[in-house]
């Protein structure tokens, strides 16, 4: 027993499938509001599986896309320092701020590391005492507890050239982000598992009351979306807006009482901006007090660096489900993957990215639908 | 967001005052901090994301759900519903309402 | 419709560059970035018939003898890593880029560029390394230079290796040749070099050992082409893996390929490492693996002869080419989906999303 490989078992996906393909009588929208998800949902091509009624919305949970033009640019600012050693998780280096992105801050001489962990930037900065050690902390609120466990060993341990460069942001806001936009189409979410593991599930009921939308707890293997989604359609063909989660075996009620309390002492909730949306109130999480010294902004006096988006990209309609990619003038023409303007077609998960990818496929000859190859 | 994925602990040790632990990701093995988890055992099964252990799996869980998907269909011809029977049958615990 | 005027080829992803001014890692990742250097800069600067070619090696005629000639430079590290070293990957690695046209591997250079500092010791264990992978290979290394630069301007030892072979009569391996009908046969497990090299970066320990597959495949070539010499392509799935080398045949033939998922052979420890750092073994380096492209009167024999050689013990049938959608790469997934599998902009990151 790996607790994974079961996970993807094709005849026990038939099965989900076929009982999806039973229940749907009308068309549904649901947003599954993590990249990891979205990652999953077209590594394993199961958006073609499912009814044409059932419509999934990429949302913008992938911390690479949302992380704002403007905290790309801090990025670039401080790894382009002399005295900084600047580190990441491997998915921001090719993110593009402004004019360049950190691979081409270290093609240009900065210092800048992939690590897989930001204990990993800590044993960095404690093994080099004279660099400035800066990790970027990118994520949700899986990742935040890690990177709040750096900050507080830094100051535990004293390791004083260490500081991280905070861009860590919430989902439930941005569930009601999408919910109150006023063309939303979005009729369930399928919640991001991981974050619940950390998180719990306390935050959700509220919303779904509010709203009146279906909110599963859903897993990243493919059975686990297959039940995810089959749980949120048995709901909206019954009429039903409960909290269900669907990811017993990594998520509890009341999340990680442990990591709640690190989060609680080292972040404060604060007004974060999202890539191709704009701010959300209370989305974010930035540094409390205490920590504010290990505060790369503050440190290296980037804090009023500011950038302005493309005006004419609409990635933010097309997180929310509000147009198609081809829908956008800018699509295919000024945004490409190659040249993105925004969010969508930033990473290979981006709705607008993948939608361009499926292009060059003759739809004639592969089992990809026309209609809505990817939502 | 978050790639997390189910390893093993295989053996604990204190490092700087924090517990960590060698985890075994199906032949692969990484230390991986325990502050989250503080009361993980060796042979536990834990989610593991940068490096964190974030919730540990709860086996039965898994096999409980593993279940209902080999019963989904055959469930549903004889009873109905095949996710209210088999909470039902899995008893409290295994609850999966969390209204 | 609208998408007809998008330039099917210009895309790529994750999250790229636009035209790089200067030179970026990616350039020498053996992606999309490198093949933009050498067709935009090298093939415009001195191009030529056989350098449009853009084999693994070029193919030559010369007093009647067809050649096979390549070379390649060889920057890693760690310089030893579990499976194998510096010295094992230069001379496998251009011996395998011989072999990838059909052609006999027979003579090699070594070019060493030391960085000052190293230790000799280390010099000579690298050296011993390559006279060994050579007396493995059955191939000679006749000529070499050394050259040394500043401490702090190399990671230690650098390599560069050439060789020439002699293409058999009959035998014609080109990508260019890869047609709708063939089958495209994988000669053993996949990924193992990339995570081999990868682990002892990122800390990995791996339980079932887990080394590179670094070898050298003029053995396993001739005993394909005993079988018929009427084989299409022969490719090394090397930097960028299979990915990249299935996309690169695609475009150079013109042909799509079908890859059924389930049928590559991953091992569990790499499947286990890839989903722990997030990266898919289709996109892992191997050194000592072999993608052919066998029209397929011929692949069950192929594949068979491949079974019976050391090199080729874990071959596999993994897809074939398909007259739709032309120098595209689709998977069909475990599930029955579809997926495209793009050509990688450059190196393969761990991600966390």
């Amino acid at each position: 027993m790996k607790y994974l490989s079961e996970f993807q078992d094709p005849q026990l996906a038939r099965r989900l499938l076929d009982d999806i393909h039973a229940t749907v009588t009308r068309p549904w929208a649901m947003m599954e509001v993590c990249g990891g998800q979205t990652h999953s949902i077209i590594r394993h091509g199961i958006d073609q599986l499912l009814p044409e009624q059932v419509e999934l919305i990429h949302g913008p949970g992938c911390p690479v896309c949302v992380t704002p033009l403007e905290m790309i640019d801090k990025a670039l600012a401080i790894a382009a320092l002399p005295e900084v050693t600047f580190c990441s998780f491997g998915d921001m280096l090719r993110v593009p701020g402004s004019d360049r992105d950190l691979f081409r801050v270290k093609s240009a001489g900065g210092d800048v590391r992939v690590v897989y962990s930001p204990l990993d930037a800590l044993e960095i900065a404690r093994r080099e005492p004279d660099r400035q050690v800066v990790f970027f902390g990118i994520g949700f609120e899986t990742t935040a507890p890690a990177n709040a466990m750096a900050v507080h060993q830094a100051r535990r341990l004293g390791i004083g050239n260490f500081s991280l460069l905070v861009s860590h942001v919430r989902v439930p806001p941005a569930i009601e982000a999408v919910m109150r936009s006023p063309r939303c189409r979005v009729q369930a979410f399928l919640a991001a598992g991981h974050v619940c593991s950390v998180m719990g599930v306390e935050e959700y009921p509220a919303l779904a009351a509010r709203f009146g939308v279906p909110i599963v707890v859903t897993g990243f293997e493919p059975l686990d979306i297959l039940e995810g989604i089959r749980r949120t359609v048995r709901q909206l063909e019954r009429g039903e807006h409960r909290v269900e989660n669907a990811y017993p075996r990594a998520v509890r009620a009341e999340g990680n009482p442990a990591a709640l309390r690190m989060l609680g002492e080292v972040f404060e909730v604060t007004d974060r901006a999202w890539r191709g949306i704009g701010t959300i109130p209370g989305s974010g999480w930035r540094l409390a007090g205490a920590y504010r010294e290990f505060d790369a902004e503050h440190r290296f006096g980037v804090g009023d660096l500011s950038a302005e988006e493309p005006a004419e990209c609409r990635s933010g309609e097309v997180l929310q489900g509000l147009i198609k990619p081809r829908e956008c003038a800018a699509f295919g023409t000024t945004c490409t993957p190659r040249t993105p303007l925004g969010a969508t077609m930033v990473s290979s998960e981006g709705a607008c990215a993948a939608y361009y990818l499926y292009r060059r496929l003759d739809p004639a000859a592969t089992t990809v639908k026309e209609a809505h190859p990817v939502g | 967001m978050c790639l997390a994925v189910p390893g093993k602990v295989v053996g604990i040790e204190e490092r700087d005052g924090t517990r960590m632990a060698s985890v075994d990701f199906g032949g692969a093995v990484r230390d991986v901090c325990l502050a989250y988890l503080p009361d993980i055992e060796v042979g536990d099964y834990a989610i593991v994301h940068v490096g964190f252990a974030l919730q540990r799996l709860d086996e039965a869980a898994a096999l409980a759900t593993l279940d209902l998907f080999a019963r989904i269909g055959a469930l549903e011809e004889e009873f109905g519903d095949a996710w209210g029977r088999a909470a039902a049958e899995a008893g409290p615990d295994r609850e999966e309402e969390v209204r | 419709m609208a998408e007809t005027a998008l330039d099917p080829v210009a895309w790529t992803c994750p999250a790229p560059l636009g035209d790089e001014p200067v030179v970026v890692l990616g350039h020498g990742g053996g992606g999309r970035l490198s093949a933009e250097l050498i067709g935009r800069l090298f093939v415009p600067a001195y191009g030529n018939d056989v350098l449009a070619g853009l084999g693994d090696s070029a193919a030559l005629t010369l007093g009647g003898a067809r050649l096979a000639f390549s070379t390649d430079s060889y920057v890693v590290r760690p310089l030893f890593f579990p499976g194998g070293s510096i010295g094992d990957l230069a001379v496998n690695g251009t011996v395998n880029d011989l072999a990838m046209s059909g052609a006999r591997p027979a003579y090699l250079s070594c070019a060493f560029i030391l960085e000052e500092g190293t230790p000799l010791p280390v010099v000579a264990d690298v050296a011993r390394a390559v006279g060994a992978a050579a007396e493995a290979a059955g191939v000679s290394v006749v000529t070499g230079d050394t050259k040394v630069v500043d401490a702090g301007h190399g990671d230690g030892v650098y390599l560069t290796t050439s060789g020439v072979g002699l293409i058999p009569d009959g035998v014609d391996i080109r990508p260019q040749r890869a047609a709708p009908g063939d089958v495209v046969i994988v000669s053993g497990p996949v990924g193992l070099h990339g995570i081999a090299v990868l682990s002892v970066r990122e800390g990995l320990e791996f339980g079932v050992e887990v080394t590179s597959d670094t070898a050298p495949l003029g053995g396993l070539v001739a005993a394909m082409l005993a079988v018929t010499p009427d084989v299409h392509a022969l490719r090394d799935p090397t930097r960028g893996g299979v990915a990249a080398a299935l996309n690169e045949i695609a475009a150079a033939s013109g042909t799509g390929v079908v890859l059924a998922e389930e049928s590559v052979p991953v091992p569990e420890a790499v499947a286990a490492a890839c989903g722990f750092l997030g990266l898919d073994p289709l996109y892992v380096a191997n050194e000592g693996r072999l993608l052919a492209f066998v029209p397929r009167p011929h692949a069950e024999a192929v594949l068979a002869a491949m079974r019976r050689h050391p090199h080729g013990s874990g071959a596999a049938v993994i897809g074939e080419c398909v007259a739709a959608h032309p120098g595209v790469v689709v998977a069909r997934t475990r599930l029955g989906g579809t997926r495209v599998v793009d050509l990688p902009l450059g190196e393969q990151l761990p991600r966390i999303c």
